[in-house]
């Protein structure tokens, strides 16, 4: 087990059944990305489904409201990027880190796909605090807080998902939020990691 | 059974029935753990909370909730937000509200406390 965790395939591994490794890999071949060991594990998620579980279905809702957060942080990242209130190198940060969740978005509607359910798309409109947003240290405060609110909502996810894949899946992004918060504390001057828990 | 024994259990019958006292400071703290989905003022990919002690369940205009939320008949005080803040995927099967609860009942009663507090403050009353 130990040497599995080591393992950059240790999605893989675990996901993986003989019979099913071979329509796995046409899927990842078509979808001409790179995925990520997370990405992986979500994505075998699809054999839930397959086994006629209706825990999916549960697992459906958890996975659009994650995607649902996912898109509006693109848009916020997007807000923050056009408000010409961030300089670089915080500029290039914020462009990162809505990359990052561009990623989150795609793979976790293509999982909601192998699930079986249909995925939330991005909202025409989001509302967001524009008025209290004067200058870069506003835009990172508002950034940090919904960084710090996307730990939360996944560490609220990881035990709810019947499928401990799923799980490991949110888990692995839970640790990329996590970065992006600290280092927006960073980025602000506050401790970039303020306690040894997060809740 | 002891006199004390017997308190005790009157007490954890009081207390089970949600009658803690929550400190709406410490509840602030708490509902940072709902940004990523919920804002006091507006809806998000979830609903908006000023207004929610009292308000029906999934009645807020303009959001789009599960159909067991819809269904879900009962009001929102602190005894109801209690049990669903426990809770959210036991107490409403099908709710889009994938988070595991807030465990520990001092932190929804603090949480409670404070989503009742901000309900009266500026940025609730301006909408
Ligand atoms: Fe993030």
């Amino acid at each position: 087990m130990s040497s599995r965790m080591q393992s950059p395939d240790a999605s893989l591994s675990l996901a993986s059944d003989a019979p099913d490794l071979e329509t796995r890999r046409s899927f990842l071949g078509k979808s001409g990305l790179v995925l990520s060991g997370a990405a992986v594990a979500l994505l075998a998620g699809r054999d839930v489904l397959a086994k006629g579980n209706r825990s999916a279905g549960s697992d459906v809702n958890v996975l659009n409201s994650a995607l649902g957060a996912e898109l509006e942080a693109i848009a916020a990242y997007q807000v923050g990027a056009e408000s010409g209130l961030l300089q670089k190198p915080v500029l290039n940060l914020a462009v990162t880190f809505q990359g990052h969740h561009k990623e989150h978005a795609d793979v976790l509607a293509k999982t909601i796909i192998k699930l079986g359910g249909q995925p939330v798309s991005a909202k025409e409109k989001y509302t967001f605090p524009v008025e209290t947003l004067k200058t870069q240290s506003d835009v990172l405060r508002f950034a940090a807080m919904l960084e710090k609110g996307a730990v939360s909502a996944y560490l609220g996810a990881v035990p709810v998902f019947d499928n401990r894949d799923l799980a490991k899946a949110a888990a692995s992004i839970l640790g990329d939020e996590a970065m992006h918060w600290a280092i927006l504390r960073n980025a602000l001057g506050d401790a970039p990691v303020p306690a040894a828990f997060m809740s | 059974m002891s006199a004390a024994a017997v308190l005790a259990v009157v007490v954890g019958a009081a207390a089970a029935k949600g009658e803690l006292t929550g400190d709406p400071k410490a509840g602030e703290t708490i509902y940072a753990r709902c940004f990523a989905c919920h804002a006091l003022a507006y809806n998000r990919t979830g609903p908006k909370h000023c207004g929610l002690l009292g308000r029906r369940a999934g009645s807020v205009a303009g959001f789009e909730y599960s159909t067991a939320m819809k269904r879900a008949n009962w009001v929102w005080n602190q005894q109801t937000l209690d049990r669903f803040l426990a809770d959210p995927l036991k107490t409403v099967p099908g709710t889009t509200m994938g988070y595991a609860g807030v465990k520990d009942r001092q932190e929804r009663a603090d949480l409670i406390a404070y989503i009742e507090q901000a309900g009266r403050s500026e940025v609730c009353r301006a909408r």
